[in-house]
This record gives structure tokens, sequence and C-alpha cells, in this order.
């Protein structure tokens, strides 16, 4: 009998774990919807990079010393 | 020109930070404590070929799978928070902080998410050695992937291994290992590895006391505590040695974080530690002339010690930090806040000037602002402090958190003795009283860890990093009310991720191994 290719084993190596899960099976619910709310939630509408808003490396280097610069506290 | 951030932004994105890591930390220490457990009674099965073992294992494992399962990924809101709430510290740290977290993501992350499906699907699929192999390289995973996050938090206590470029306004490392196997780094991830072994130790004999006080799965649960003791117990007296090594590295780094720990305002030579005591809440300046305390019972000349390994070694307070003028274990004489706001000051001056003077073609006055700004950036951060006061963190958080921690850590060492001790007599099953107290000594686990994180973070206000950036500096211009507004979110977020955590898990736990009595 021809052996399978490892790729196919791991494939059914996991699609069988998968499918044998039982209370993986809310766990893994429980693991889509966090994953949703942190990416497609928190992270788009909450939590953008604030200095994405930038375009290149040197207007973030300026952003960022400009605000060291002017935070200090002048004598 | 002076920008007055908000000081209710710096709070709010401070809980936010705190409320996260917090809940982070919820997950983190049983991963990193029961995964060994489990992983011991594997190891057990792999050498006697006993399913007894292989059942036990397996429901440990159940249980490890569930908090893996929710806690996962929660890390990754704190990197959403640098990018967004922390801005100017993510630029300003750059590849400090990002290739450690890049070697926690490629190498750590795989290497568990890997194994920890062999793990799980394993069983009978592969043979027992590669399964056993697999359940270890899980675990050691999961620890490298803390390694990496201990190693770049230990460089924000104890900044080494780089240097500040004013062109890119970042910090540039020149010495990876100076970073990774710094002093503070070693000691904070043993130290904080240790307490997660600590929790693991507690919650298997702890849960397993729960089936003994029931009265079902009897042979499980004896067997479970016999590891769980005996694991806790070398986790706790190690943590005794990792937890000396913090002390004498806050010393010699950090002894603002030292006096708020000990509550000690006027140092000297010979300075004992304060065993138990209560702050003076009329003491509201360092130089009030207030005694800091209601009453304290004092260890004599223990903190000169353990801090200088030397009984009679000069400890500085808050007011001798404040007011400097000592002279340092280095033998040099402490500058005083205000000499170190006044560097502080001229440093951030020589940035602006080395800028400009670069914007200007000037080169000859670029490599004289570059001169002064190299010989004042060890106190950078201190230009942005407007009055010496705010150097003092938080005396009374940090100062009782301190003492939950080690009280804590002195009630486990006797509890996990007096545990392996009944347990390896075979006394244990008859002690209620201290079945009731392992069970509910869960929670004091989890308090312990998450008071020692106080101890570190809180005592190091204002630093961002220690001495170079304040939190003032570090933060965006961004609205209080929105990042209230996350804040609250993430509370909800993970409350309800917490109570699915425990639901599944008593569920789980009820149901029980269903491991023959036989």
């Amino acid at each position: 009998m021809k052996k399978e290719s490892v790729p196919l084993r791991i494939y059914r190596f996991y699609l069988e774990g998968f499918k044998e899960m039982t209370l993986g099976k809310t766990l893994w619910t429980i693991i889509l919807i966090k994953l949703f709310i942190m990416f497609f939630v928190l992270k788009l509408f909450f939590f953008p990079n604030f200095l994405g808003k930038f375009e290149s490396k040197h207007e973030k280097q300026d952003y960022v010393s400009n605000e060291l610069i002017h935070r200090a506290i002048t004598p | 020109m002076i920008e007055n951030i908000d000081t209710s932004l710096i709070d709010w994105s401070r809980a936010q930070f705190a409320l996260t890591a917090i809940y982070h930390w919820i997950f983190v220490p049983l991963t990193l404590g029961l995964g060994i457990v489990q992983a011991v009674m594997e190891t057990i099965y792999y050498k006697t070929g006993n399913e007894f073992w292989k059942k036990t294992a397996q429901f440990w494992m159940k249980i490890f799978g569930i908090n893996f399962a929710i806690g996962v990924a929660t890390g990754l809101i704190l990197e959403f928070e640098f990018g967004a709430n922390w801005s100017n510290y993510s630029w300003f740290v750059g590849d400090i902080f990002g290739a450690p977290l890049a070697i926690e993501g490629i190498v750590a992350f795989f290497m568990e998410a890997t194994f920890i499906a062999v793990m799980f699907f394993g069983w009978n699929k592969v043979s027992k050695g590669f399964h056993l192999a697999s359940t270890w390289l899980t675990i050691v995973g999961a620890t490298l992937s803390a390694l990496w996050i201990l190693i770049a938090n230990a460089w924000m206590q104890f900044p080494a291994g780089m240097q500040f470029n004013p062109d890119v306004v970042r910090n540039e490392m020149f010495d990876f290992w100076a970073v990774a196997l710094s002093p503070v780094a070693i000691n904070k991830f043993f130290h904080t590895v240790l307490s997660g072994w600590l929790v693991g130790g507690m919650f298997v004999i702890g849960i397993a006391c729960w089936y003994l006080l029931k009265k079902k799965e009897t042979k499980f649960a004896l067997a479970s505590i016999k590891i769980g003791a005996a694991f806790g117990l070398i986790a706790s007296l190690l943590l005794l040695w990792t937890g000396d090594g913090s002390a004498y590295q806050v010393t010699q780094k950090q002894p603002m974080k030292l006096a708020a720990m000990e509550g000690l305002y006027e140092g000297g030579n010979g300075i004992g530690v304060v065993g138990i005591g209560m702050l003076n809440p009329s003491k509201k300046s360092y130089n009030d002339g207030v005694d800091p305390f209601l009453f304290k019972l004092e260890i004599p000349k223990l903190l000169s010690f353990l801090g200088e390994r030397d009984c009679n070694a000069y400890i500085p307070g808050i007011t001798n930090l404040i007011e400097g003028g000592y002279q340092t274990n280095q033998g040099t004489i402490a500058l005083s806040a205000k000499e170190k706001i006044a560097k502080g000051q001229l440093a951030i001056k020589a940035l602006a000037d080395y800028r400009q003077a670069k914007k200007n073609k000037d080169e000859a006055n670029a490599k004289i602002h570059r001169a002064t700004l190299d010989e004042n950036f060890a106190y950078f951060g201190y230009g942005y402090i407007k009055n010496p006061e705010d150097l003092i963190p938080p005396v009374g958080l940090t100062f009782y958190s301190f003492r939950i921690m080690v009280i804590l850590g002195g009630f486990f060492i006797l509890l996990f003795l007096i545990a392996t001790w009944l347990s390896y007599k075979n006394k244990f099953e008859g002690k209620r009283w201290l079945q009731w107290v392992c069970l509910w000594s869960i929670p004091l686990a989890y308090i312990a860890g998450q008071a020692g994180w106080i101890v570190a973070e809180v005592g190091r206000q204002p630093w961002a990093i220690q001495d170079i950036l304040p939190v003032s500096a570090a933060i965006s211009k961004l609205n209080a009310s929105s990042v209230q507004l996350t804040f609250f979110i993430f509370l909800a977020l993970f409350t309800i991720l917490l109570i699915a955590e425990i639901g599944i898990m008593v569920k789980a736990i009820k149901k029980g191994p269903q491991v023959s009595e036989q």
C-alpha cells in the first residue's frame, strides 16, 4: 500500500484531531470570537497605530522628536 | 514651550495597561506551572506504562488546554496599546523592544503552537516518546515566550546594550547579549517563571484537595498532590533565592523603588527590613518631618545585607535620593534630583540643537551638541520632571504589595513543606483542615504573583524606561475619554473571558478525570 505524503498526513492529523474534539469546540468558538473582537473591532476602531498617520519614517521621527523636545520642562 | 499632557490621560492609559497586564497574568502563570506538572506526570507514564498516569496527565492537560485557549493572544492587546497609547515610547525604544518580541513571535510562539497540537491530538497517533517530547516542547515554547517578554520588560527597568541615535530619535541595540543577559533580565526571568510554577503547584494540590473533600477520585488526588506539593516546594524555595537576587538588583539599579518598597525616607548604614508595619497616612511629603510609620517591627541590618551584602552598608532613603550628596557604592557623590533634572534638560536641549544644526547642515555645531547629548543622556528622562517629588513612586501601594508578596511567599514554603511531608508519609488524606487550606490558597498564589508585578511596575514610576523616559513623555496625545472607553471595553471583555474560563474549568473539574480507583 502506498504511503501518504507528509503534508497529507499532517493535514489528516489536524483534521481528525479537530473532528474528535469535544470540549475543544467550545474553546475554539471562544478563541475565534475573541480574535474577531481583538483584530476586527479593537485593533481597527480603537487601537490604530498612532504613528501610522504619517507616511514616511522621516515624518514619524520628526513628530516624535518634536513631541520629546516640546514636552520637556524648560528651566 | 511646554506642552501639558493631561494627567488623567496618563492615569487612564496606565490603568488600561495595568488592567490588560493583570488579566493576561491570570492565564500565563498557570500555563507555565501546570505545563511542567502535566509533563512530569506524562514522563512517569512513559517510564512505567501505567495507564493511571496517562489519565492523570490527560486530565491536567485538559485544564491546561482550557486555560491556554482562553488566555491565548490576550498579551497581544498589550502590543496594540504600545502602538496606540504609547507611540512615543514605541518609537523611542526601536529595535530593542522589537527584537525580543519578534523572536518571541517567530520562534517561541510557533514552537508552542506546533507541539501543542501534537500534545492534544497525538495520543495514540504518534509514538509515546514523540508525544512526551511534544508535551515538554510545548512548555519549553511557552517558557521561551515568557523569556523574551521578560527580557523586554527588564530592559525598561535597566536599559543596557543600547545607544541613542538622535538622527532617528531611537535607541539602537549594539549588544544583543547585554540586553538578553543583563542581570536584571536573568533574575526577572527566573523569578517570574518560578512564580508561575508556584501557581501551577498550588492549583494542582488545591483542586486535588477539592476531590478529597468530596471523597472522590482519591487515588488521582493523592498522586497529584504528591507531585504538585513537591513541585511547589521546589518552586517556592527557588523563589526565595531569586527574590534575594531581585532585591539585590533593585538596590543596585533602582534605589528609589527599594526605598518605596521599604517606606525608607531617611537612609543610613546598617538599615533593617520592616517585617510588619503600618505607614502613616499623615506623611504628605518626603521632607515634612512626619514619621513615615505608625508602627513597625524591623529586622536590624537586613536591608543593608540583602542590598549590598554587607550588614553595615549604606542604603539611601527617599530623602537622600532626592537631595543627593551621599557616597554611592561606586565611590562617587550622588547627584540631587535637581541636578539630574538640570542634566536632563540639557540633554533634551542638546537633542533639539543637534537636530536643528543637522537641518542647517552645520556639522561642527551638530558635533558639539551630540557630545553634550551623549554626556547627559543617562539623565534624559529627568528633563520631563517638573518637581523632584514626582520622582517618588506611590509608596503605600509598593510597600504593602511587597509585604503581601513576601508574606505569601513564606506561607507557601510552609504550606508546600507540610503538604509534601504528609503526602509522602501517606497522611494527607485524613487532614481535612489542610485540604481546605490548600483549596482556598489557590487565589493566594495568584495574588502573590500580581503583588510582585505591582511592586515591579508601580515601584518604578514615573518611568516608562528607567531614568530615560517618564510615562508623561512616552504617552501618545490622545483624548482621555477614548482611553476611558477602551478601558471599560477591556474590563467587560476580560471579565467575560474570565467567567468563561472559570465556568468551563469548573465543569471539567466536576466531571473529573474518571480515573479507576483500583
